[in-house]
């Protein structure tokens, strides 16, 4: 590690320190259910990220690996302890990913885009298929003795695994493997990398955290149905957050989560009837004024601060 | 000539695009240490010919043999590993990297397999040579074309390949830059090298080819020293066309 990651690693592991803190605070109940769903899309966002910004596929399958993690809890509790619930969620997030991946990923931009929007309504109506014939039962009691703070605390912990992970690929042989397929399929085929393989491996490891992420939720909700698990505005609403906060730094998505988040809290609740539509066009307006994100714009008014100060000291 | 050790065998080689044969039957062979010129007139099917080898389009027929390795049944990333490296006719940068990234790519996955240090300075050591070290952390959309086909040239040499396929690597270059990429093939030559390469600039092809083999509609029309080639009948008839009589 060079002496600036150092510095970075020190700040990055503070500031978990001290938002650590948040449920210890006066009127913690109504901050806290502010700050999960923050901490759940920056976790959502960063780990679609990991994958669809260097490949550019977009992915609209999180809503499927989310529901996947969400809905195994309840019949998993029932013979595991909690704990253990986690790791299994991630293996199926993993999984499945691995068998969307070798599906769709050989394929080009646009189907993959639909396939894996299909793929969260498809889990979902095979479970409802499933639970109406053989179970008796829509939906499932989860009952677990998980509090606000708890969630949240495990949904910072993710945030923290998150960005260890992709700065662990990032740094290596697989994430210079996906930057280069990201920019030239051919040339990556012909410098010997395995493209399928790369794009498999990293669409796991988002897959498995979205699983983790549905799984943590689920406690939240006490009666968990597939319409719940697999809604699929989870999934277009992370697609629009990473993208708003840019997707070719490991931090993009966090800028994009936090405000888009809090956005959607307060639209959520003013205005019910027209989440479609206000998604919609948010979706338009970051795509139009902002393709490269927050952080896209934010590093080009850095150099060019930093060009102006160096062509005044050099006169 | 044929006591030196054969590296490439082409046999019966066929690729058909629907209805059209863009390779038909084609078959040569390359020795160790050779520079082989791959001619032709516009639309011969030379490009194809290379994307056969280097797997980047699979034969619909006929054999690739590279050493004792069926190579035409293998992907790209296999041949790759075996010791095959190329550029591409129209440059193929990775354009959201430096140069030095760019040359870097090549010898991670394949023939070569460097990381960290070694793989900087080893990549470092490519752009030198082809006279691009001071431009080692440029964004390659800052390159010049001309600059861009170093680079290109830089990373397939990155993998330490036995054999370099290069379509059409000297043109555009001017007569100074034209001297030097005839020089630096020449060395690449000489430190054991095997070269293919798609060429239409003849003098390159006079000073470089050790053989040439000519193409015309998918087929091989002659094959020799370029002396022999560019005074065979059907070579010459094949770009200038007929005469009028």
């Amino acid at each position: 590690m060079t002496r600036k990651e150092v510095i970075y690693a020190v700040l990055v592991l503070a500031a978990f320190a001290v938002l650590a803190f948040i449920p210890s605070l006066p009127n913690s109940a109504a901050v806290l259910s502010l700050v999960i769903p923050i901490t759940m899309y920056t976790v959502l966002a960063t780990s679609w990220a990991l994958f669809s910004g260097p490949t550019h596929y977009i992915s609209l399958a999180t809503a499927a690996f989310y529901g996947v993690g969400a809905y195994m809890m309840a019949p998993a509790l029932e013979v595991m302890p909690y704990w253990m619930v986690l790791p299994i969620a991630a293996l199926s997030g993993a999984l499945l990913a691995a068998l969307v991946g070798a599906m769709t990923l050989r394929l080009s931009g646009v189907y993959f885009v639909i396939f894996t929007l299909g793929l969260a309504e498809m889990v979902r109506q095979v479970i409802t298929w499933y639970q109406n014939n053989f179970a008796g039962t829509r939906g499932n009691y989860v009952f677990v003795d998980i509090n606000d703070a708890q969630i949240y605390w495990q949904l910072l912990a993710l945030a923290l695994l998150v960005y260890l992970v992709g700065w662990l690929i990032n740094r290596s042989r697989l994430g210079f493997a996906i930057r280069i397929i990201g920019n030239d399929e051919l040339v990556a085929r012909h410098s010997g990398i395995n493209t399928a393989r790369a794009k498999i491996l990293l669409f796991m490891v988002s897959g498995a955290f979205a699983a983790v992420v549905g799984a943590v939720m689920t406690p939240r909700f006490v009666y968990i149905e597939p319409a719940m698990a697999f809604n699929p505005e989870v999934s277009f609403l992370v697609v629009i957050m990473a993208l708003l906060g840019g997707v070719h730094r490991l931090w993009g998505p966090l800028v994009g989560a936090i405000p888009f988040a809090l956005t959607w809290e307060v639209i959520a609740s003013n205005f019910p009837a027209q989440t479609v539509l206000l998604m919609g066009i948010a979706f338009l307006l970051v795509v139009y004024y902002i393709p490269s994100g927050v952080a896209g714009i934010m590093e080009k008014v850095y150099f060019r601060a930093r060009q102006q100060r160096r062509e005044v000291s050099h006169g | 000539m044929d006591n030196r050790v054969r590296v490439l065998e082409v046999r019966n080689v066929t690729r058909r695009f629907g209805g059209l044969v863009a390779v038909n039957d084609m078959s040569f062979d390359v020795h160790e240490q050779e520079v082989m010129g791959l001619i032709g007139p516009n639309g011969s099917g030379k490009t194809t010919m290379m994307n056969l080898i280097s797997g980047a389009l699979r034969v619909s027929g006929g054999d690739i043999m590279m050493d004792d390795q069926l190579i035409s049944d293998m992907p790209a990333r296999h041949i790759a590993r075996a010791g095959v490296a190329r550029t591409f006719q129209l440059v193929r940068m990775l354009p959201t990297m430096t140069a030095l990234e760019n040359v870097m790519a090549g010898a991670v996955f394949g023939h070569k397999k460097l990381w960290g240090r070694a793989l900087q300075v080893h990549a470092m050591r490519q752009l030198e040579r082809v006279g691009m070290g001071t431009s080692a952390h440029l964004p390659t959309s800052a390159l010049t074309y001309i600059d861009q086909k170093r680079v290109e040239l830089a990373r397939a040499l990155a993998a330490n390949p036995r054999i370099i396929l290069l379509d059409e690597w000297l043109a555009g270059l001017n007569p100074t830059e034209l001297r030097t990429g005839i020089e630096l093939i020449a060395d690449l030559r000489a430190e054991g090298r095997t070269i293919i390469l798609v060429e239409h600039v003849m003098d390159a092809i006079r000073s470089l080819c050790d053989r040439c083999v000519v193409m015309n509609t998918g087929r091989k029309i002659a094959e020799g020293t370029p002396a022999e080639v560019l005074s065979d009948d059907e070579v010459i008839r094949a770009y200038l066309g007929d005469d009028d009589d």
